[in-house]
């Protein structure tokens, strides 16, 4: 059963919004880190040098604090820090996790590699896993923070499971985790959680699981804070309708990169949640001109209405260069604004919105 | 007596250093991926990778020895894609797995390349100079009906054709291979794709085309789970092999049993005791017991040799639990002299 989407969007309009309507702009986490923060991370590791773990924290602080400044510099209405502490989806968190222990890289294809981890022996939850990065963000953003986890079902999937009968009950064990994690960055003022769960989208048939984990997630967290799903690029048809039975407050899609020709998926039934639109593509090198994405955001308008829109990049940004990735947050926002303003003009028809008017 | 061999299809993952120094050398992209003239520090790098293999199977103590494919960046679709009329097209997955390999779309005549048969040269002296020159060598290659499933063809203009052709360039690469004890065919698209029933021998002629160009004890190693029971009877019979190979690690084992049971077997069986997409390696008593437990359920038909080996290619790991299951396969064999 969906969750109440209308309950808690309004907490991310601007007192100083322009425009009646309201596209509610985000990202969907990772950002180009700073070449001088790979260069921090290498650095720590060479014992000749003297820049050490100490000097590396206050490098990620300043990484985080930039990206965090330069996303509200972009015009978001919410913001994320760029993951500047995180260095692969998967790793970030086993890292975090008891039960997991890593072997080494594996090859996901060609010469590119993935540190793999194993569950060793029943998972459990040890001290916080993004609290304090939330509460550094927070701290240094005007604008609301939102907080992307890698969702249990690509935490279970994406690793060797040695420990359990079923990679399934491990996906269970995960949720209950990621649910106490969330339910910490709750108390710590967070109201905007994505769970990412790129693993759903080579395995579609596993649905049902993903919806399981995400009842464990989301129990005992008030409607007042928003939840995300996010499934990058797959056969959307495969997962819907299914996914408006999730208990999600809003549904995150990569579709620009195909060119939104898996629109028409979610027109029939009615789309439950609200539609987190991905309106830039995350894999090519060219800024998307304003007058593009305002047509990719009409896209969305086929699906719900603007109050239930939300408007993000595909996927997260950062394998592009930087500026790059500045330049096309900075374009969907500003497209975001003139669709807006188009809206209250009525300039749209919000009953065929690509028709030209 | 059965004879009990350890042994594996290969396909190994490199070791760490190797990753490090290739990406370095190649590159990240897809454009960067082998083309099959390699050479300079390239080449360097993968003879000394090859070396590390051959003396990890020597020191684990294996039954055969196989060159071990550290330059198959395209796991086994590799003798395609470095082919010169093959061009490679987009990314695609491999099978059920989050691996990926290049597109091999077939552009031209498949004559013949030499690529594998150089490779195994390159073991057999290995072998010779480590003054193991009697372990007996195993070739891998695809199996014809995985290869054409794997790949695209915009030549040939016809399935059964282009699966003839690949069949016939299989044979072709074979025939130039060093002397050799066993070949390991893959054939993982007989479970994952099977051919339609009743068509079963676009399947078993095209593997009895590869078998029939080689002298040595022929393993259709088959994975990702049990076998139809029809494709299976049909294998037995009519696809030239000495041995099939059968995952008993993943999907369900009873279904294989079932069909040993109920249509016999090849002379010999490989059996796929050892996990090859998991960390957690299996003790060698329990690997002996897998090897009881499946000789005793098939009332022991007596085979003339019971190959030891993982379900499926090794490269999933990381390097220290593939030595790991190397050595546990070896250790078995012992456990049930």
């Amino acid at each position: 059963m969906v969750r109440n989407p209308a309950a808690n969007r309004d907490q991310f309009r601007p007192t100083d919004h322009p425009n009646d309507a309201f596209l509610l702009t985000t990202v969907v986490g990772s950002y180009p880190k700073p070449k001088w923060l790979n260069r921090a991370d290498e650095l720590v590791e060479d014992p000749d040098s003297k820049f050490d773990e100490s000097d590396l924290a206050e490098a990620h602080d300043d990484a985080c604090r930039l990206i965090t400044h330069e996303h509200e510099r972009a015009g978001l209405d919410t913001v994320v820090d760029g993951e500047m502490r995180r260095n692969e989806m998967v790793e970030f968190f086993a890292e975090r996790i008891d039960g997991y222990e890593f072997n080494g890289p594996v090859k996901v294809w060609g010469h590119n590699y993935f540190d793999k981890p194993s569950v060793v022996e029943e998972v459990s939850y040890d001290e916080p896993w993004l609290v304090d990065e939330f509460a550094f963000t927070t701290n240094v953003a005007e604008r609301p923070v939102k907080v992307p986890i890698t969702g249990p079902y690509t935490l279970g999937f994406w690793a060797f499971n040695e420990a359990y009968p079923s990679t399934e009950e491990l996906v269970y064990d995960l949720a209950d985790l990621v649910n106490e994690e969330v339910e910490k960055l709750v108390e710590a003022g967070a109201r905007y959680i994505q769970i990412d769960e790129p693993a759903l989208a080579t395995t579609p048939e596993d649905h049902a699981i993903v919806g399981e984990a995400l009842d464990r997630i989301v129990s005992g967290i008030d409607e007042d804070v928003r939840i995300g799903l996010h499934v990058c690029y797959g056969d959307y048809s495969r997962i819907y309708p299914e996914i408006n039975d999730y208990p999600i407050d809003e549904f995150d899609v990569e579709l620009c990169n195909g060119d939104y020709e898996q629109i028409p998926t979610f027109t029939d039934p009615e789309f439950a949640p609200d539609l987190a639109l991905g309106v830039v593509d995350a894999h090519t090198a060219e800024i998307e001109p304003v007058e593009e994405i305002k047509e990719n955001i009409r896209q969305g308008l086929r699906v719900v209405p603007p109050e239930k829109l939300t408007i993000s990049p595909d996927c997260g940004l950062k394998l592009l260069p930087r500026e790059i990735a500045y330049g096309k947050t900075e374009n969907m926002v500003t497209a975001a604004r003139e669709v807006e303003t188009e809206i209250d003009a009525g300039e749209i028809d919000l009953d065929a919105p690509l028709a030209d008017d | 007596m059965t004879e009990r061999v350890a042994a594996t299809p290969g396909i190994y993952p490199l070791p760490d250093w190797a990753k490090g120094t290739l990406s370095d050398l190649k590159g990240h992209q897809k454009g960067d991926l082998l083309s099959g003239d390699e050479g300079g520090e390239i080449a360097e790098a993968y003879d000394e990778v090859r070396t590390e293999f051959v003396d990890d199977q020597i020191e684990a103590g294996l039954d055969r020895v196989v060159e071990g494919q550290g330059r198959w960046d395209d796991m086994i679709a590799h003798p395609l894609t470095i082919h010169d009329d093959v061009e490679t097209g987009g990314i695609v997955r491999y099978y059920d797995n989050n691996n990926f390999y290049r597109d091999p779309r077939v552009v031209g005549e498949l004559d013949f390349s030499g690529d594998v048969a150089d490779e195994l040269e390159s073991a057999r002296a290995l072998l010779e100079e480590a003054g193991s020159g009697d372990a007996p060598l195993a070739a891998t290659l695809p199996g014809p009906y995985s290869l054409a499933e794997l790949a695209t063809d915009e030549h040939y203009g016809d399935d059964d054709e282009f699966r003839a052709a690949i069949a016939e360039f299989l044979a072709g690469e074979l025939e130039a291979f060093p002397a050799h004890e066993t070949l390991f065919l893959l054939e993982p698209s007989l479970v994952t794709n099977p051919p339609a029933d009743g068509t079963e021998e676009r399947a078993t002629d095209a593997i009895a085309t590869v078998a029939d160009a080689t002298d040595a004890d022929v393993v259709v190693q088959t994975f990702y789970g049990a076998l139809d029971e029809k494709l299976y009877a049909h294998l037995v019979d009519e696809a030239g092999a000495d041995a099939l190979g059968l995952d008993l690690v993943a999907g369900d084992r009873e279904d294989t049993v079932y069909n040993v049971q109920e249509y016999g077997s090849t002379d010999s069986l490989a059996l796929g005791l050892v996990d090859g997409q998991n960390t957690l390696v299996e003790e060698p008593e329990t690997i002996a017991e897998r090897v009881e437990w499946f000789e005793g359920q098939v009332l022991a038909a007596d085979f003339e040799t019971t190959y030891l080996t993982p379900n499926t290619e090794l490269f999933y790991l990381p390097e220290n639990k593939y030595r790991a299951k190397l050595s546990a396969l070896a250790a078995a064999t012992e456990v049930l002299e």
